[in-house]
């Protein structure tokens, strides 16, 4: 072997013939976002088209505002796949965060910021819950997140109903506080013709602030290997336990971002929402190209999976078309944008 | 042969009293003992089943031992994770060889030894794939792109990438398991080779294998496990190639094999023929070899 007595600057040298060989546009399409970039081009051209309405630059605020909701859930949501676990209780755990600091303060007549910080302790516990059940069971994510999922749910019911003896919490109006809440969760900014909403930023902010973590620090590095292989991380010195249910928090985290809209946007939270949310937002994940089996996928992919929700939304409504077909739609989305995803990758790594 | 002459007074740096491994009614490991000097080859030999992947999962923090001692330089000690086995100065290049198959060739090298820079603690990319495209060259492993995921590499370039990494960054003890199994001749001699390396550089090396020639080229210490028990315990002046390969063998028991197979007719041609389903005879064993057999197993299941 030769190799050894080799100079470092001949391994550099060599390296650099070597990257060459692998063509930059191979290299773009072995990205996982590709398929769900792929797939936003194609509806957006599709309802510019189609949809008068669509053109008009006004509306781009209320698209973006359509997927600012789902994104802001679909970051952590991704990221907890890419960790190889999934949160079906992050739909209504949104309902919980917002009932939480609703109730709370409403309750025990608290300035609102105190109900808001409550709530956020509720959402970050019930995601440390998700995770330390996950290890203390030893049963799948999708078992115990589900069984979360109807706690929650009915947790949400029950105590709304007996604190207030309704369906919904009161009105928080007059209460102290809810102006500058207001404005930190539910207020908006006019630039030119655009509106937009407060939590549009907070998802542009989330994604890049999650798509850094993931790609460039030594977390993200932790995130894709117990996703890809949770014993091989562990036996070179990966806290597992810790990253796992630290992704769990964070799913709980943005959670309580989105209650505090939610309960901000219109001042009262109904018990029952958030049903249904969850696979939305896995469904955003794996169109961005998420692996459903962990250890693969991008933030950003997950989205643009995200717009491509608010676009759908809206662009069916603008087209005049039958809202009622939004679902089919949606499910022949997540069918074609993953099927691009794995026929891309492959001839991107063939190469 | 090797110029380094081992200093045998030297004071083991791993150190193994009597250890053993027991789950339930399993004892996998039973009266273990080995001393692993720095700047010396110990190499533990065995069949499938012997109980040398039990011990380095004890060694490398994964298990935790029921009987005996272990003692890091003279002190007792039980690493709780594999991360404090590592803390210890202890890599470990296991069988399956713990690499996540999505993620790039630079990303596993320094998986949970990331580099990283400035006030915001980033990782070094740069720095990181410099360092595993050097590491890899040295071992003649050419991989075009480190930012291809693992999963498609040949076994060799990925037994290659755990080596380079377990000896870039193993301390003062490096634990291989099993790393020429899945490896050709000419990838097999460079293994061998950085074994003698790092055995010159000063690491101590356990060496597990079940192939007897690779372990009588760079060895300095045998050991031979057998059905979780050493059966033999000895320093290289003590062995000869055919001895360490007789014992490996079975010693005894390869004799007992010879003469249980002496009916076999090992040259005879037969006649062919199609043969229904259920209609080959199986051999017939004695109580003894299905008790034995039974034991692999479960052996191999702990493992």
């Amino acid at each position: 072997m030769t190799a050894a007595a080799i100079e470092p600057s001949r391994g550099e040298a060599a390296r650099d013939d070597r990257v060459a060989h692998r063509p930059l546009a191979a290299r773009l399409l072995s990205r996982p976002e590709v398929g769900s970039l792929i797939g936003a081009i194609v509806i957006f051209a599709l309802f510019m088209a189609v949809a008068p309405p669509f053109r008009n630059v006004a509306n781009v605020g209320t698209i973006l505002y359509g997927a600012s909701t789902i994104g802001i859930m679909a970051v952590p949501v991704a990221l907890l796949m890419i960790g190889g676990e999934f949160d079906l209780s992050a739909g209504v755990a949104v309902t919980t965060s917002g009932l939480s600091a609703s109730l709370l303060a409403w309750n025990f007549g608290l300035n609102v910021w105190v109900g808001i910080l409550l709530a956020l302790v509720v959402s970050v516990a019930v995601g440390a819950f998700n995770g330390w059940l996950l290890f203390k069971t030893g049963l799948p994510s999708f078992l115990v997140t589900l069984a979360t999922f109807f706690i929650l749910q009915g947790v949400n019911l029950g105590v709304t109903r007996l604190l207030t003896g309704n369906v919904a919490t009161a009105d928080i109006t007059d209460m102290d506080g809810f102006h500058s809440a207001h404005t930190m969760f539910g207020s908006e900014v006019t630039v030119g013709p655009v509106t937009l909403k407060i939590t549009v930023l907070y998802w542009v902010v989330l994604t890049l602030v999650a798509a850094y973590v993931l790609l460039r620090t030594r977390v993200g590095n932790w995130i894709f290997a117990v996703g890809g292989d949770a014993a091989a991380a562990r036996a070179v010195g990966v806290p597992v336990k810790a990253t796992k249910i630290g992704l769990f928090m964070a799913v709980g985290f943005c959670a309580w971002l989105s209650g505090m809209h939610l309960l901000f946007q219109f001042n009262t939270v109904q018990s029952g929402e958030g049903v249904g949310k969850e696979f939305i937002f896995i469904i955003a994940a794996v169109i961005g190209g998420c692996l459903l089996t962990g250890g693969y996928g991008s933030v950003v992919g997950a989205s643009i999976g995200a717009l491509i929700f608010g676009m759908t939304q809206l662009g069916i409504n603008y087209a005049g078309w039958n809202p009622d077909w939004f679902k089919t739609f949606l499910g022949v989305m997540l069918l074609l944008a993953t099927i691009v995803n794995v026929y891309v990758k492959k001839k991107a790594d063939l190469r | 042969m090797s110029a380094v002459t081992t200093d045998r007074s030297a004071a083991p740096v791993l150190q193994l009293d009597n250890v053993g491994f027991s789950y339930g009614n399993v004892h996998a490991l039973r009266d273990v003992s080995i001393n692993v000097r720095q700047g010396e080859v110990t190499c533990v030999l065995g069949d499938n089943g012997a109980g040398k992947s039990t011990l380095i999962k004890i060694i490398a923090g994964l298990h935790d031992y029921t009987d005996g001692a272990m003692k890091l330089d003279g002190v007792e000690c039980r690493f709780a994770s594999p991360r404090a086995a590592q803390a210890g100065g202890i890599a470990t290049v296991y069988q399956d060889l713990a690499l996540a198959p999505l993620m790039s060739v630079w990303r596993n090298f320094f998986l949970g030894n990331e580099l990283r820079k400035g006030p915001l603690r980033t990782l070094d990319i740069a720095r990181m794939k410099r360092i595993c495209d050097e590491e890899l060259t040295k071992m003649g492993v050419v991989i075009p792109d480190l930012d291809r995921p693992v999963g498609g590499l040949s076994g060799g370039q990925r037994q290659c990438i755990a080596i380079a990494r377990a000896i870039y960054f193993g301390a003062r003890v490096i634990i291989l398991d099993e790393p020429t199994a899945a490896l050709g001749v000419k990838q097999s001699s460079v293994v061998l080779r950085y074994i003698v390396k790092a055995r010159d550089a000063g690491l101590g090396v356990i060496f597990i294998t079940h192939n007897p020639h690779h372990a009588y080229l760079v060895g300095n210490h045998f050991v031979i496990l057998k059905l979780g028990r050493v059966v033999l315990d000895a320093h290289r002046d003590a062995l000869t190639l055919e001895q360490l390969t007789r014992e490996m063998a079975g010693g005894q028991e390869l004799e007992e094999l010879s003469h249980e197979l002496s009916g076999v007719d090992p040259g005879r041609v037969a006649a062919p023929a199609e043969v229904a389903p259920g209609h080959v005879e199986s051999p017939v064993l004695n109580p003894d070899e299905l008790a034995a057999i039974e034991r692999e197993e479960e052996e191999e299941q702990t493992a």
